[in-house]
């Protein structure tokens, strides 16, 4: 009986992800153990994490597309809701008002809406019966830059880029014509000194020392040259895990989260980072694959931009690590130390996991 | 085509997605290969680099000192020595606000007023990330104190420091030397000579004397050990390390009795003696009166200190044996004696009757002598004795200035003993071209007359003196005077003489040399000018003493000792060596403004040489113990923490 339940509850998993996830799990959890200076205790603390995430993926996994669909749009006002009141009396901590206190704890509302913004405009773009117009694209932008423009305005850069990249990718796979997308491409591009008059003074310091971190090699571009130096001196088959000196002796800086990545990169050197990359390259594969063989509109569109965003995450952490993006505070997908990261991804792979084996199952009725 | 433009047609919606698919796919890809380009960069291209940054990282260079190596008298008195002390260092620019610091840290140890002087003093001296001591010498309760509050004072920090001390405080100063914090012009000569890396570390320099002239070998090499360091700064662990070796212990040829001896016996006033072995040049005692104590240099010199030595009249700083210079007087005239004698325009029997003054023909000036009745019939011998000035014009005038000087050049007259420390001054020995090329004059005859007796231009130092009165007592031969016997090996205890430089050997006749020594004999001798400092010796005293005029004396003026202030009373010099017949001590001394040569000076080289010859000590005369200091640890082995 159990066993036939159990069975039941994990056809729904996909094996090709959850085997490459896995791998990339254990990486981190030995990169973690390394990153922490050993230490087991935020290795265990991890380990529940992850297992948090793997429930979390395993029961969206078992959710119907259908039945996301439905909490589409009250996902997305509560979210709303929540950010405006972030906005109106949110904490501020390192100068930006990020976070609600609701007395038991804090939450940070423009997380959820890394998921919420998303569903809710796959949700819409799945209700227009007839072909899309240009005022669909109009009501879908207004959705996108509503929690967009208040996320940047706590300021959380990094998050608002990325919940803008989530919503953007779903209207960039539901057809925004190719003309919008250049002209917008352009007309971002004239518009970006007005955009830079507009940034924050420590926004527009990253820019410059992301340009060349060697202005402040004391103060911000500290954390990028020290991670440079990191990923460079790994070479190519790295120090040896626990043996990266730049890790190890601390120069590395937030080296279990959002620099992870050079202290994998000090001790695995090329070999790994190439490996690791091909990891992450069969994840955003198969996210792919599924939301092209997907058969509703919702779940193709959720599908590839969770595909994408995952991608971006990927790209965007590395890439800053690495010195070529600017430091905007995002974890490595998987890798990172951090529950709340783990938690979106759970989801995230549960929602791609849905989708894929309800494809089936709507297929073989 | 006109309803599709109504109605989604599902299949053209997914191939038009997968289209889109296709776009992201690529850009997936494009993105991962700019990404692995990039590590490719950084890990193979770039490698070297990042790696040498990586390593710069983490490995520091400590550098470990090596002890400065102790410098002892010619019997193993040790009179530098190096033990550890308590000190609380503010390196300023890791403070968070300077003033504050040190207001709290008064609180906790006592910070006197003259502490924070020389602290501003070495501040301003010192670069940003020195750190520079506030208060040094705490004992074991302040140091215990200052430890258990340390979190509250960044930047301040509580180092257990080598420090050089000086047991004897003033004795021998301007023959030891003292060393200092190394200064600006300090680095910039380190860096000429390449010394640079060696002394990373060391915080002090010789600055004068032994301490000064034998850097090298006291300094030692200096260890380092090659450190893992986390990104605060914190060692983790020792990769390698070179020992130090420690600096090598210096022997004077000074012995410290003799040199304590010889300045109680100045009692307060001022002056200098030099003491010399003829045969070797080792230079037994050097004093120049007053001194000052060495140990206040060594961390910095306060404020009060350094302008009670700087301003006082009596100049303590200036090592008065190397870089005073008077009119040698009378102490010339064994000298030029010995010019006319070997010139042959003095030989035995010649005398003249002394009318107690000299004419130059054709002038009717008298240069008197300093007996205005004169001294009858005077031959050289008795010349000297009586210091005959009017036997000494006339001599003076017939050698001429340019063979006299010529003649007591072989001395050392006018020129650097070359003595192995450093700064000091050669004298003058006057001569016609001197003076056209100093002063645009011709010279006159009258320059000469008075050079016979030691006065006008001529000017010597109390080391020049010693060495030309030793030279005299071994016959001609000059040996270079040397304050340094010997080098040790602090490791191996190998000692390495230094070995006696010939300078100069005259070939003198010795029956000429004979005279002038009977001459200097006699001066010791009942009849002579020093009668009392030869009285009772128990060895014999060739001597001759002399007066410096500090304030010329008009014609027809007579010169009262009392009647003049005291300052500008004369200076007396008193030359001797001893035991006559086989000189063993050659001493020069002056007092200044102390009158006459004999009675002044001639009992302080009696002192000496009897303590040297007879093994006398004066009065109740023992090294003094160690001065009160707060030495807890005598430190002669290699120890570090």
């Amino acid at each position: 009986m159990i066993r036939k339940w159990v069975s039941q509850f994990i056809r729904h998993i996909d094996s090709i992800l959850l085997a490459t996830v896995l791998t990339v799990l254990v990486v981190a959890l030995m990169v973690l153990y390394s990153a922490s200076g050993q230490s087991l205790a935020k290795v265990n603390a991890q380990l529940v994490n992850i297992v948090v995430m793997l429930g979390v993926m395993l029961l969206v996994a078992n959710t119907q597309p259908q039945h996301i669909e439905r909490i589409a749009l009250p996902a997305y006002l509560f979210g709303l809701a929540l950010l405006v009141a972030v906005a109106l009396v949110g904490d501020i901590s390192h100068g930006a008002r990020r976070w609600l206190n609701l007395g038991v704890t804090k939450i940070q509302p423009s997380e959820l809406m890394k998921l919420a913004v998303p569903i809710m405009l796959a949700w819409y773009f799945s209700k227009r019966e007839t072909m899309l117009r240009t005022g669909d694209y109009i009501v879908a932008g207004v959705i996108l830059l509503a929690p967009v423009l208040l996320i940047a305005k706590q300021p959380d850069l990094g998050t608002a880029t990325l919940v803008f990249a989530a919503g953007f990718y779903v209207i960039f796979l539901a057809g925004l014509s190719w003309k919008f997308i250049l002209g917008s491409a352009v007309a971002f591009g004239a518009a970006l000194p007005i955009l830079w008059s507009m940034l924050h003074d420590y926004q527009r310091r990253r820019v410059e020392i992301l340009i060349d971190p060697s202005q402040d090699p004391l103060g911000a571009g500290y954390h990028i040259i020290q991670a440079t130096i990191a990923i460079g001196s790994g070479g190519s088959t790295g120090k040896g895990w626990l043996n990266g000196t730049q890790s190890q002796l601390d120069f590395v800086p937030e080296r279990t989260t959002d620099f992870i990545f050079a202290v994998f990169a000090e001790e695995f050197g090329l070999v790994g980072c190439s490996l690791l990359l091909l990891l992450f390259a069969i994840i955003i594969g198969r996210a792919f694959i599924i939301a092209s063989q997907a058969k509703s509109t919702f779940a193709r569109l959720l599908a590839g931009s969770i595909a994408a965003t995952f991608f971006t995450y990927c790209f965007v952490n590395m890439g800053m690590v690495s010195g070529i993006l600017p430091v905007v505070g995002i974890p490595l997908p998987l890798v990172s130390y951090g529950g709340t990261s783990l938690l979106t991804l759970g989801l995230s792979l549960g929602l791609l996991m849905s989708v894929q084996s309800h494809k089936r199952l709507v297929a073989s009725d | 085509m006109g309803y599709s433009t109504e109605l989604k047609n599902p299949q053209n919606e997914q191939h038009k997605f997968r289209v889109r698919l296709v776009f992201l796919v690529l850009m997936v890809l494009a993105a991962f290969s700019a990404l692995l380009g990039r590590f490719y960069f950084l890990q193979v291209a770039r490698y070297d680099y990042y790696q040498t940054l990586a390593e710069n990282n983490r490995i520091s260079i400590v550098p470990i000192t090596p002890n400065r190596g102790l410098i002892s008298d010619r019997n193993g008195i040790i009179l530098a020595h190096n033990f550890f002390v308590y000190t609380l260092e503010i390196t300023p620019a890791k403070t968070d606000d300077l003033q504050d610091t040190i207001s709290e840290l008064g609180r906790l140890v006592e910070i006197s007023a003259s502490d924070l002087k020389r602290f501003r003093k070495l501040r301003a001296q010192s670069h940003t990330f020195e750190s520079i001591p506030i208060r040094t010498h705490l004992n074991e309760y302040e140091a215990a104190k200052f430890a258990v509050n340390r979190f509250r004072f960044p930047g301040v920090e509580l180092k257990s420091r080598l420090f050089r001390h000086y047991p004897y405080g003033t004795l021998g100063t301007h023959g030891i030397g003292y060393i200092s914090r190394i200064n600006e012009h300090d680095l910039k000569q380190l860096k000429e000579n390449n010394q640079l890396s060696n002394y990373k570390g060391t915080e002090h320099i010789g600055k004068a004397g032994v301490e000064q002239a034998y850097e090298t070998e006291l300094h030692g090499i200096t260890g380092f050990q090659q450190v893992e360091i986390d990104a605060d700064g914190r060692a983790v662990r020792v990769l390698s390390s070179a020992s130090p070796t420690s600096g090598n212990n210096v022997v004077l040829s000074m012995d410290a009795k003799m040199q304590e001896i010889a300045e109680q016996e100045f009692a307060g006033r001022r002056g200098a003696l030099v003491a010399i072995q003829p045969k070797t040049g080792e230079v037994l005692a050097m004093v120049s009166m007053p001194s000052f104590d060495a140990n206040l240099f060594v961390d910095g010199i306060d404020f009060d200190n350094w302008n009670a030595l700087n301003n006082s009249l009596d100049k303590p700083l200036i090592n008065r044996a190397l870089k005073g210079i008077y009119p040698p007087g009378s102490t010339f005239k064994p000298f030029v004696a010995l010019a006319g004698l070997e010139s042959g325009k003095r030989q035995p029997p010649f005398t003249i009757s002394d009318p107690g003054f000299f004419t130059l023909p054709n002038s009717h000036h008298r240069y008197r002598d300093w007996k205005p009745s004169g001294h009858g019939s005077v031959d050289m011998r008795k010349a000297i004795t009586v210091s005959c000035d009017t036997f000494f014009y006339g001599l003076a005038v017939e050698l001429g200035i340019d063979r006299l000087t010529d003649f007591v050049r072989h001395f050392g007259f006018g020129e650097k003993t070359n003595i192995d420390i450093q700064g000091e001054l050669s004298g003058l020995l006057p001569t016609p071209a001197w003076k056209q090329k100093r002063f645009k004059q011709p010279w006159y005859m009258g320059e000469t007359v008075i050079v016979g007796i030691g006065q006008g231009y001529t000017l010597v130092t109390p080391m020049q003196l010693a060495y030309a009165t030793a030279t005299l007592a071994n016959n001609g031969k000059a040996i270079q005077p040397h304050l340094v016997n010997a080098i040790v090996n602090a490791n191996s205890s190998q000692v390495k003489q230094l070995p006696h430089r010939i300078a100069d050997q005259l070939n003198l006749n010795a029956d000429n040399l004979n005279i002038v020594k009977l001459g200097m004999l006699d001066v010791t001798r009942p009849g002579g000018t020093a009668a009392a400092v030869g009285a009772n010796a128990g060895y014999d005293i060739a001597a001759k003493t002399g007066t410096a005029q500090v304030v010329g004396i008009k014609q027809n003026e007579k010169y009262n000792e009392k009647a003049t202030a005291e300052r500008h009373r004369d200076h007396a010099w008193f030359i001797a060596y001893a035991p006559a017949e086989d000189p063993k001590i050659a001493v020069a001394v002056i007092v200044e403004n102390g009158g006459h040569g004999g009675s002044a000076a001639g009992p302080i080289a009696r002192k000496v040489m009897d303590y040297y010859l007879l093994g006398k000590l004066p009065a109740p005369v023992d090294v003094p113990e160690a001065s009160d200091s707060p030495i807890t640890t005598m430190v002669e082995e290699e120890e570090h923490d």
